[in-house]
């Protein structure tokens, strides 16, 4: 005779070392086995898009820096081009490629973060040390550019608030160098540990049909199998003129889709992430950054929807202008919003300490799923 | 890969007058207007047919179009009457790579847009936001509670252009 267990309804959170911010998980369970998940969001939300509808539209900028804020560059870069084409202006080269080695200097900011309180969440302390140490160097690059290590404010509306540091293309280089064996040494530490491929392959699966339906993107969707990278699939700013490749997830170790895929697509990326780093230092024009930058930023009335892939999937934003100096209305696609949707679908049937492996492998961040 | 003004004339065949015009007379994104009634049966005609399949929800948002009748009040405050509020859908095919943008206006004393959750699941937290945020009614929706917003917010809905902060909330001071 099957032994008969009572529903139990657990609350994970609000404040909770695993939920990467304030993050409530009601979770249903029968035993061990999780019936339901339901997030309950909200704890960080600051009006992002009331606030922006009273701010001029180069104003709106310090604001998109505090939505992820892992990811600030990006952000920024990707509210920037939005106004851009509403305005219709072209900025110059150079500009274009300090922004692609801010955004990828960036976007291994972000996975760093990712991989190591991953390895944290699910039991490895190690990791998170050695990630964190190679992040401070990329953070210290960023202090050099624009005197912040976190919210920068530094890419502007048709340029950027200042040209790079004499000494940038030099520290920048060191550091591709530098970081490249640490990805083999991030391998043998944590990828290819036996208790943490335990922990998170099988786990999660993603099936690729249910992943587009809930439009998840970024490296979650791409760990489902699906080679689909907004970079290359609807090309914006100048990664055109980049060689780099699409890592898809292959269940190396479990099912494709599952936590572990989720984990190792975003140590691949970070490898695709210096060679795009790498040729634009090598090939970094000479200019002037500010020139393109209007004096007064006053789009025509119209609507616009630009995504980028941030460092955690499709970031779009949805801007409505009435031809006055602010944003009638400013709606943002964060990926951590969409993704978090997904939870339940994950979560379902496996066991109570796995949904900290799977919260922890789609990789939120709740500043930007409160906005 | 199809034009916005390709998938219009599909549409427009095939559901008539549900569908109003295309507004391609904007500088950016050109929009196609539908009844807020039936873009249900729009969006799953464009998810299911195999020339368009449109599969992937890039957003829904919901917006406050502010063209009714402003009446002002003290201390800057004002009030709306009439007009619109809208819902933007930005969606794209992943296998034929066009996209399309659709918007469905509902009048803003009776804002009721049927849902397309049952289309794309991802449509349920961004159908939440729109009624939390917008105050748009989405019909058929499993669960439309407040998403952003305390669950037992009662002071309406703030992206509205003629929001008001409430005095006290739980007995805490709001403006500040």
């Amino acid at each position: 005779m099957a032994l008969k267990t009572e529903q139990m309804v657990l609350n994970m959170g609000p404040q909770h070392p695993s939920t990467h911010g304030v993050l409530r998980l009601e979770v249903e369970l029968e035993g061990e086995i999780i019936q339901s998940v339901h997030p309950h969001i909200g704890y960080l939300h600051r009006c992002f898009e009331k606030h922006a509808e009273a701010m001029t539209y180069p104003q709106v900028i310090p604001y998109v820096d505090r939505m992820d804020y892992l990811a600030s560059m990006y952000n920024e870069f990707g509210y920037v081009i939005a106004v851009e084409k509403l305005l219709g202006i072209q900025v110059p080269e150079r500009v274009d490629y300090i922004r692609v080695i801010m955004g990828e200097l960036q976007r291994i900011a972000s996975h760093l973060v990712a991989i190591g309180t991953y390895g944290l969440d699910i039991g490895a302390f190690t990791p998170f040390l050695y990630c964190f140490r190679d992040r401070e160097r990329i953070l210290s690059l960023f202090e050099m550019t624009c005197g912040a290590r976190l919210l920068y404010n530094y890419i502007w509306v048709g340029g950027l608030s200042h040209d790079l540091h004499p000494d940038f293309v030099r520290s920048a280089k060191d550091f591709v160098n530098y970081f490249r064996p640490n990805i083999k040494e991030l391998n043998d530490l944590l990828t290819y540990n036996r208790i943490f491929i335990d922990r998170t392959a099988n786990i999660g699966v993603l099936p690729l049909e249910t992943a587009i339906n809930y439009g998840i993107t970024g490296p979650n969707l791409r760990a489902s199998g699906f080679k689909w990278d907004i970079r290359k699939d609807d090309t914006y700013s100048i990664y055109n003129k980049f060689d780099f490749d699409i890592p898809t997830g292959q269940g190396l170790v479990g099912t494709v889709g599952d936590c572990w895929d989720r984990y190792y697509i975003r140590v691949l990326e970070m490898e695709q992430s210096l060679r795009i780093i790498e040729q634009a230092l090598d090939r970094l024009p000479e200019g002037d950054v500010t020139s393109a930058i209007p004096k007064r930023i006053k789009p025509p009335a119209g609507q616009i929807y630009s995504r980028v892939e941030n460092p955690k999937g499709e970031l779009g934003y949805f801007i409505i202008s009435d031809g006055s100096l602010n944003p009638f209305r400013v709606k943002v696609r964060g990926p951590s919003f969409v993704h978090l949707g997904v939870m339940n679908e994950l979560c379902k049937g496996h066991m109570v300490a796995d949904v900290i492996a799977i919260l922890g492998s789609i990789d939120i961040v709740l500043g930007e799923v409160d906005r | 890969m199809k034009t916005p003004e390709e998938v219009f004339n599909i549409l427009k065949e095939k559901f008539g007058d549900a569908v109003v015009e295309l507004a391609a007379s904007q500088p950016v994104d050109p929009y196609i207007v539908v009844n807020p009634k039936e873009v249900d049966k729009i969006c799953q005609y464009l998810f299911d047919n195999e020339e368009l399949s449109f599969n992937n929800l890039m957003n829904l948002s919901g917006v406050d179009d502010s063209n009714g009748k402003v009446i002002a009040g003290q201390n800057g405050d004002k009030t709306i009457e009439g007009g619109t509020l809208s819902v933007y859908y930005h969606i794209e095919s992943t296998k034929h790579k066009h996209k399309i943008v659709i918007k469905a206006s509902t009048p803003r004393e009776n804002p009721e847009v049927n849902s397309v959750e049952s289309i794309w699941r991802h449509a349920d937290w961004h159908e939440r936001e729109a009624y939390d945020l917008v105050g748009i009614i989405f019909l058929n929706h499993p669960n439309l509670t407040r998403i952003l917003m305390p669950y037992d917010w009662d002071a309406g809905h703030p992206l509205r252009k003629d929001y008001k902060n409430p005095e006290f909330y739980h007995g805490m001071k709001v403006p500040y």
